[in-house]
């Protein structure tokens, strides 16, 4: 059997550095498997997440040769194995330790996010009628992990660290599906300009490119948005119909 | 010194956040009280989000024949009848409610032609009974309740593993944890505790399990006192990757046979056919053309024989790569990409049918399942036994404790319906929750032994005191490898007690394990405490398979073939004894009163 180098970061954000570990690689594998050989071989108390190793819940995120990305998903074939094959946290989020970052923020963030509100049923049994295509525009975004390779790879969060401003490609993924399900009533476009920070995103589209769901997030779900915000807020003509009816 | 502490308190405990401890909460929420919810991983992580063909639930929105009485019926033949009837009655008759529920709650389930929620067929259901959002409904369901949980004010504890149950005389009254990230414990003092742990999976070398599903509701309830029952029949799903070696074990769902999928042997055979037992002959279809007009929702076809129940597809397959006749790597061929002989646009159909099957075949194996077919075996996929429950509020016999979804047993008796699980979580999840808060509500706070806590948490903490002791992971590799070819799919006497043996060299060794680091999200250490779970939960699957000697359900003994009707008659219960052995008693299977009695003659 063949083997491989794997440069891994080991330690916290202070005293920490990556250390190369090399095992035998065999047939299939991805990153996670080496990962975890390398942990009951020689490196116990190295810390991943993992949990369905399928890509259906989005735990092992982490950046792969500098490329963000779930380890479970990326097959060693797909990458060079000649030189050390690096692995490495997520960089927008505090490190706690090796692989694991503090993903805390993302859900204290959801939390204020305003909840489904839905219609009134249609029927007299309490049930709703929803044709499927109306379904179907919505399962796009309800397709979401929560990996939050989408904030790691955001340059307002990562570079920015605009995390108390903006929301992050996950949660405009996420207001999206709440504003565009067929049932919600509610209303959250004051919000999206104002506490979300929607502005910020300037559609570079590095969230749709790392989506390990193939989300097309800033096309279908942040730019409609945006096209909302701007219809309610900065329309010339209704701002001009505003300030008429305000002074009569 | 003594060891540190963080305590919280809170009026019902709940241990796991899967879809049944989501709800639970949610529940118990509801009813007033401060509630705390505990998960192993982040939240919205657990095993749920696996789930893939559907929530079993008799909506009747495709075919109106269905009702609560034929999915009850439907339950309890494929449990062969050692399920807990009341669970299954009420479980057939509250699951339509659960689901609709779940709609007023955001989830958007695939819709029927007049807009309703749509079902789909399953093995052993009778008619299209599972609601579901393309391949990947536990997604959908877990999403659905933790976005609706997090407005209800519950206290998550995320990355936070409970390691014992504290009591106080019969009751309990608190739990002693620890957390991941920085390794310190945390006392939980509370007036109920519902289990939802999920199960057991890593007992064995192949499974759809995650590293959570260590049986850690099962050891932590016996521990406290509670009895353990069923545990022999553990459910191996028929369709488990084979391919790579690194995924073998990873689920492929039942809903690729749902949707017409057929299973060959490597002469092209549908072996199916040659082997329909006999409780189902008048079920199911006996010849191709009939089975495809089943998919295709012909109400006067029956079902074709690759949606026989799973244990009896798990034990086809097993005998076909016995005989030889299996695909290249071990399995056997599940083909779907035949269907676009039948159906136009026959890639896109696939793919929008079963979109994550697509995606995982061609991203792990790659392999594109609309034009070849998926090499598959048997994987260990649920354990239907659990922690033995009361049917309507799901207490276990330790006052205060409760346990709902896969760590409790009952509903499914010797082996369980696809679809019947993630019902299962909701049905249960809610009736627990509401029986703890009613429990909490009733119940003043208990007192809690420090001088307990204090040495519980040393005894944690004794493996990084010892240099040179056993690697935790070999252990649990070695007890993985031992549970899979000595307890596994296909069982005799003589193997399992070459089992039995195994475990208990492993429980010594187990007290011995030394570790390296420190505490901070260490999970060599993790690993060395979850072995004691493994192990309890592995001698009572072991204990309760040697003592039924015969086949049924899940459980086929190679020395016991036959089914006995001496064995009908009695559940097997697992309890811990005053000197810490375990003991097996049987119990009678509750009776099936009357009335339920006549609607499984009615639907036989």
């Amino acid at each position: 059997m063949a083997k491989a180098t794997f440069r891994i970061w080991r330690g916290t954000k202070e005293n920490g550095a990556p250390k190369d570990y090399t095992t035998e690689v065999g047939e299939g594998m991805v990153v996670l498997d080496a990962v975890h050989q390398i942990q009951a071989e020689s490196a116990g108390d190295m810390a991943v997440r993992w949990n369905c190793k399928a890509g259906k819940c989005g735990s092992c995120s982490a950046e792969i040769n500098g490329n963000p990305r779930l380890m479970c998903m990326t097959r060693l074939s797909d990458l060079p194995l000649d030189e050390p094959v690096t692995v490495e946290p997520m960089r927008a989020f505090p490190l706690i330790k090796d692989l694991v970052t503090d993903v805390s923020w993302n859900f204290d963030v959801k939390k204020k996010i305003k909840k489904f509100k839905p219609r009134k049923p249609d029927a007299a049994d309490g049930t709703w009628r929803i044709a499927q295509e109306d379904v179907e525009r919505v399962q796009e975004f309800r397709k979401c992990i929560e990996c939050f390779l989408c904030q790691d790879v955001c340059h307002v969060l990562r570079e920015h660290h605009k995390h108390n401003e903006f929301i992050g490609p996950r949660f405009l993924t996420y207001v999206a599906a709440l504003e565009m399900h067929p049932l919600d009533v509610e209303d959250r476009l004051e919000d999206l300009k104002s506490k979300d920070g929607i502005g910020y995103c300037n559609i570079t589209k590095c969230c749709t490119k790392v989506c390990p769901e193939g989300i097309t997030i800033t096309d279908n779900a942040i730019i409609p948005l945006k096209e909302r915000v701007v219809d309610r807020f900065y329309d010339p003509l209704k701002k001009l119909f505003s300030v008429f009816t305000k002074s009569s | 010194m003594a060891t540190e502490f963080s305590t919280f308190e809170h009026d019902v405990l709940v241990i796991g956040a899967g879809g049944a401890g989501l709800r639970a909460a949610i529940e118990a929420s509801a009813a007033g009280l401060k509630v705390g919810l505990v998960c192993k991983s982040l939240l919205g992580k657990a095993h749920t989000v696996m789930a893939e063909g559907g929530v079993a639930a008799s909506l009747a929105n495709v075919d109106d024949r269905d009702d609560w009485k034929v999915h009850f019926a439907d339950t309890m033949r494929g449990g062969q009848y050692m399920n807990n009837c009341r669970m299954a009655q009420l479980h057939a008759q509250e699951a339509p409610a659960r689901v609709r529920e779940l709609e007023a709650w955001g989830a958007l389930f695939d819709r029927t032609q007049d807009g309703k929620i749509l079902q789909r067929n399953f093995g052993g259901h009778r008619y299209p009974r599972l609601a579901h959002v393309g391949d990947r409904t536990g997604l959908e369901m877990i999403r659905t309740l933790q976005d609706h949980g997090i407005h209800q004010g519950i206290d998550v504890h995320m990355e936070v593993t409970v390691i014992d149950l504290l009591k106080d005389g019969e009751r309990v009254v608190g739990a002693l944890a620890y957390d991941r990230e920085r390794g310190r414990f945390k006392v939980y003092k509370t007036r109920a505790i519902v289990l939802a742990t999920g199960g057991i999976g890593r007992a064995f070398k192949i499974t759809s399990n995650s590293w959570e599903y260590t049986g850690d509701g099962h050891a932590l309830a016996y521990e406290a006192g509670a009895e353990l029952m069923d545990m022999e029949f553990v459910q191996f799903h028929p369709t488990g990757m084979v391919w790579p070696p690194s995924v073998r074990g990873i689920l492929v769902t039942e809903g690729v046979r749902g949707e017409g999928g057929i299973l060959k042997n490597k002469d092209g055979r549908r072996f199916m056919f040659d082997d329909i037992p006999a409780n189902y002959k008048t079920q199911t279809a006996d010849n191709e053309e009939e089975g495809w007009r089943y998919v295709t929702g012909d109400k006067n076809a029956r079902r074709p024989p690759e949606l026989l129940t799973r244990d009896h597809v798990a034990r086809c397959i097993n005998r076909e790569v016995k005989a030889g006749r299996g695909s290249p790597h071990g399995g056997v061929f599940l083909d779907i990409a035949w269907i676009q002989a039948k159906v136009p646009n026959g890639a896109e159909h696939i793919k929008k049918k079963l979109p994550s099957m697509y995606h995982q075949f061609k991203q792990l194996a790659g392999l594109d399942i609309t034009k070849e077919p998926m090499e598959v075996g048997p994987t260990t996929h649920y354990a239907m036994g659990g922690v033995r429950v009361d049917g309507d509020t799901q207490m276990s016999c330790v006052p205060g404790l409760f346990a709902a979804g896969e760590c409790a047993a009952g509903l499914h008796g010797a082996n369980r319906l696809g679809g019947n699980s993630l019902s299962d979580l909701i049905v249960f999840g809610k009736r627990a929750g509401e029986y703890a808060a009613k429990f909490a509500k009733e119940n003043k706070s208990g007192s809690i032994d420090d001088n307990q806590v204090e040495a519980l948490a040393k005894k944690a903490l004794a493996p990084f005191e010892r240099t040179g002791g056993e690697n935790p992971y070999a252990i649990q590799h070695e007890l993985q490898d031992s549970m899979q070819d000595l307890v596994g799919i296909v069982r005799t006497q003589s193997e399992m007690e070459k089992g039995l043996a195994k475990i208990q060299e492993l429980q010594k060794r187990a007290q011995k394990t030394g570790i390296e680091g420190n505490r901070e999200f260490n999970p060599a250490w993790h690993t060395a405490l979850d072995l004691k779970n493994l192990l309890i939960v592995s001698e009572a699957v072991t204990r309760a398979a040697l003592e039924r000697r015969e086949s049924r359900g899940a459980q086929f003994r190679e020395d016991y073939p036959e089914k006995s009707a001496e064995y009908a008659k009695a559940n097997h219960v697992l309890k811990r004894e005053r000197d810490g052995s375990m003991k097996l008693i049987k119990t009678p299977v509750p009776t099936v009163p009357a009335d339920l009695q006549a609607i499984i003659q009615e639907n036989a």
